[in-house]
């Protein structure tokens, strides 16, 4: 009967225990372990189970459906569940290797899997207010983990992620609240058809602000300052986890609220997000083009990707969700992927900036075909996982007849590769500017290498073999949709 | 030669057992009338921080009945513990339960609500003493 | 009475914008809790303003009558337990930043991402 709660609630216990094992950093990082890989058992089951029966429903103390709090777990959120799950075992197995050079701290591991069951309660939720309070479990422990380094760099990046955040927080639950006020209800299934009621003059502001709100949590394009302001400053496993997540979270709750729960929305406000999306691509590439540090890089690249994804759910059908979909999943993998290979490329270096570093083709080939293969991925060359992504929305966008954004879509995929070329220029092709530099030899990166070739390996897979993850993308929609096949 | 406060001393050490008594007073209150855990929580961080103010942050720390995280996260583990006997009886997850225990004299009624609400309890005094005190004692530490 | 509660939301809305602008660091993140409270305000607000009593059951009775709805009650409680979070979090954090640099100053706080050097080049970054 709890089973359904079992992503959110395994992290949580986890966390707490790891509270309780402190002073004791052994055991912690033990029960850490242990808690992420019984969380990545549970919610494969679970994912599993959702794919046989359907969407499992669970409401909390007793209460009647409208009012009491529900939790549904289905096709969409278990599979994000489920990468969270992968993602949080890689960043914890990260923290058996050297390859993260920050000292350990007993506050770490209590903060990851806080934020992972509050991305999962997010996942799960089926309520606004609810919605609400997990994107503030996820963030108070986002900002944990950003202060949790103490330096003054990281400081500044956590005041700037906590204002702009919090804020975009504050919109969202003015967005509840007005909601509440003029509907009643905040359960999901009850507030869907109360809206469908209300007043056409009072349903859409509060439909542009809930959406402007969840922009704002998802990096999007007049609202991403947030995200390269604070994400390079993490240890890397921690930026993995932070850019296959969190962002996820604001697309996860776009796609729910305007793809399932508020259909059909005002055509108004698919045709803004449509533009916000062209927008994000274009700032995010141009900002990625500029900068030299890989972190930096890949921060502004989420944010244009996140642009693709807004480019699908704005073409509000059944397969512009079906290619959301594919991408979110598809971008976790690869950006997760891609910032633990730049660490890799850190430890090998010394150097996160592509000016400093270099020589790395030579002396760890195998390092290079991991970023190549992932970079073509990310950026979309066929046969990689990105161009089956792409080419979904593109082709979603050709038949609707949006020929500009499309344009603006495969520009940005242009200078997605220009940018991804100066990496493996930079990094790998040309030699060490520093001739003297030799690369750390004791250092035990095997945990490391596991956790990117693993990494790696699903995404090349997926992109041999896209039909299994379109097939599931598209039931995926359907049930969104609710006209199921 | 800093001048100790000696009559706050001997009247914050009783008001230290007063607001405590107090504190569980409220919480046990909050079942049927205005109080509970959170309200129940604050009073006992305010005797905490008030015996942080007249001794020092440490000794009130030491007061404490466990680390200050370690009282918080044992708070949130009772409080969700709380809704698992409802599991038994086949209802969902946080179900609320009540019985009247029979004593002879009286009976005495008890709850999972009464659990959950000392989590509740637990859960501030443990967060938000823990703060409060962290954060008088790295202003007693700076020079 | 709901005029009342919509004044001090403009206001309190406003104040906090207003310091939340500011370039004083803690000027900002109590802006910031400013803004928390109105909107919690809102919340409040939110069901509908009405001299109910507390939606509690006196031990006589089994019903309720004319009582406040108690939803935005406990969602009001919800995020002033939120916010108040946040608050103590970022007024450490303020606190830590303005300690630790001498100065408060928010424009010339670019610790994570430092100005151009050259006026177009990103500055070469350390490294960690």
């Amino acid at each position: 009967m709890m089973w359904p709660l079992a992503p959110m609630l395994v992290p949580l216990a986890t966390a707490l225990l790891c509270v309780l094992t402190q002073s004791t950093p052994r055991r912690q990082q033990m029960i850490s372990v242990v808690g992420a890989t019984v969380l990545l058992i549970t919610s494969t089951l679970l994912f599993l189970e959702v794919q046989q029966v359907g969407a499992l429903r669970v409401v909390l103390g007793h209460w009647p459906l409208p009012f009491g709090i529900e939790f549904v777990a289905d096709v969409l959120g278990t599979a994000l569940a489920l990468v969270a799950a992968l993602m949080l075992n890689v960043t914890v197995l990260w923290q058996w290797s050297d390859a993260d050079a920050a000292p350990s701290s007993p506050t770490l591991h209590p903060l990851l899997h806080g934020l992972v069951a509050g991305v999962c309660g997010a996942f799960m939720t089926a309520d606004l207010f609810n919605l609400y309070v997990w994107f503030e479990v996820a963030l108070m422990c986002a900002l944990g983990l950003l202060a949790h380094g103490g330096g003054l760099h990281q400081l500044d990046a956590a005041l700037k992620y906590f204002v702009l955040n919090v804020i975009g927080t504050m919109l969202f639950l003015v967005a509840v609240a007005l909601i509440y006020a003029a509907t009643g209800h905040l359960n999901f299934s009850a507030l869907g058809d109360a809206m469908a009621r209300l007043d056409a003059a009072v349903a859409l502001p509060l439909y542009g602000l809930l959406l402007f709100a969840l922009l704002a949590k998802a990096a999007a394009f007049p609202l991403y300052a947030w995200l390269p302001a604070s994400y390079h400053t993490l240890p890397p496993p921690v930026l993995a986890l932070f850019s296959a997540l969190l962002a996820k979270v604001g697309i996860y709750a776009i796609l729910r609220l305007f793809g399932n729960v508020f259909t059909p929305a005002p055509a108004l406000l698919y045709d803004a997000l449509g533009w916000i999306a062209v927008l994000s691509m274009i700032a995010g590439v141009l900002g990625a083009a500029y900068h030299w540090d890989m972190r930096r890089i890949l921060a502004f690249h989420s944010i244009s990707q996140i642009g693709y994804i807004l480019l699908a759910i704005a073409m509000a059908s059944r397969t512009g969700d079906t290619a959301a979909i594919f991408f979110t999943l598809h971008h976790s993998l690869v950006k997760a992927s891609l910032i633990l290979v730049a660490a890799l490329v850190f430890r090998y270096t010394g150097h996160y900036d592509l000016r400093r570093c270099g020589g790395l083709y030579a002396s760890r080939p195998w390092l290079g075909v991991a970023f190549l293969l992932l970079a073509l991925s990310l950026v979309g060359i066929p046969p990689f996982s990105g161009f089956w992504g792409k080419y979904l929305i593109v082709r979603e966008a050709l038949s609707q007849g949006a020929y500009l954004w499309t344009a603006c879509a495969l520009l940005v995929s242009v200078v997605t590769l220009y940018s991804m070329m100066k990496i493996w220029l930079e990094a790998f092709w040309k030699p060490h500017p520093d001739p003297a530099w030799r690369a750390p030899e004791h250092v035990r990166l095997a945990p490391a290498w596991v956790g990117v070739s693993g990494l790696a390996l699903v995404v090349l897979s997926i992109g041999v073999a896209p039909e299994a993850l379109i097939g599931f993308a598209d039931a995926a929609a359907g049930a969104l949709r609710g006209d199921v096949p | 030669m800093t001048s100790r406060p000696l009559l706050a001393e001997v009247f914050v050490r009783g008001l230290y057992i007063v607001l405590l008594v107090a504190s569980i007073w409220v919480l046990l209150r909050g079942h049927n009338a205005p109080g509970g855990g959170f309200i129940g929580g604050l009073l006992a961080v305010a005797a905490s921080a008030a015996y942080a103010l007249t001794f020092n942050a440490t000794s009130a720390l030491q007061r404490l009945p466990l680390r200050p995280a370690a009282l918080a996260a044992i708070g949130v583990l009772l409080s969700a513990a709380s809704g698992v006997p409802a599991l038994w009886s086949d209802l969902p997850f946080l179900t609320h339960l009540w019985v009247e225990l029979p004593l002879g004299i009286a009976d005495l009624p008890l709850s999972t609500v009464m659990v959950f609400d000392f989590g509740v309890y637990l859960c501030v005094w443990g967060a938000l003493g823990g703060y409060c005190l962290g954060l008088l004692r790295a202003l007693e530490e700076a020079p | 009475m709901i005029w009342v509660v919509a004044i001090a939301f403009g206001t309190v809305i406003a104040a906090g914008t207003y310091l939340a602008l500011s370039r004083d660091a803690l000027r900002c993140v109590i802006g910031v809790a400013m803004l928390g409270s109105g909107v919690n305000l809102l919340v409040f607000a939110s069901g509908r303003l009405q001299s109910h009593i507390p939606a509690i059951v006196p031990a006589t009775q089994t019903q309720l009558t004319l009582a406040a709805n108690p939803l935005p009650q406990a969602l009001v409680l919800t995020a002033i337990v939120i916010s108040f979070a946040l608050l103590c979090f970022s007024l450490v954090l303020a606190a830590r930043i303005v300690l630790e640099r001498g100065d408060a100053d928010l424009e010339e706080l670019r610790f994570a991402e430092p100005h151009a050097p050259e006026g177009y080049k990103p500055s070469v970054e350390e490294s960690q």
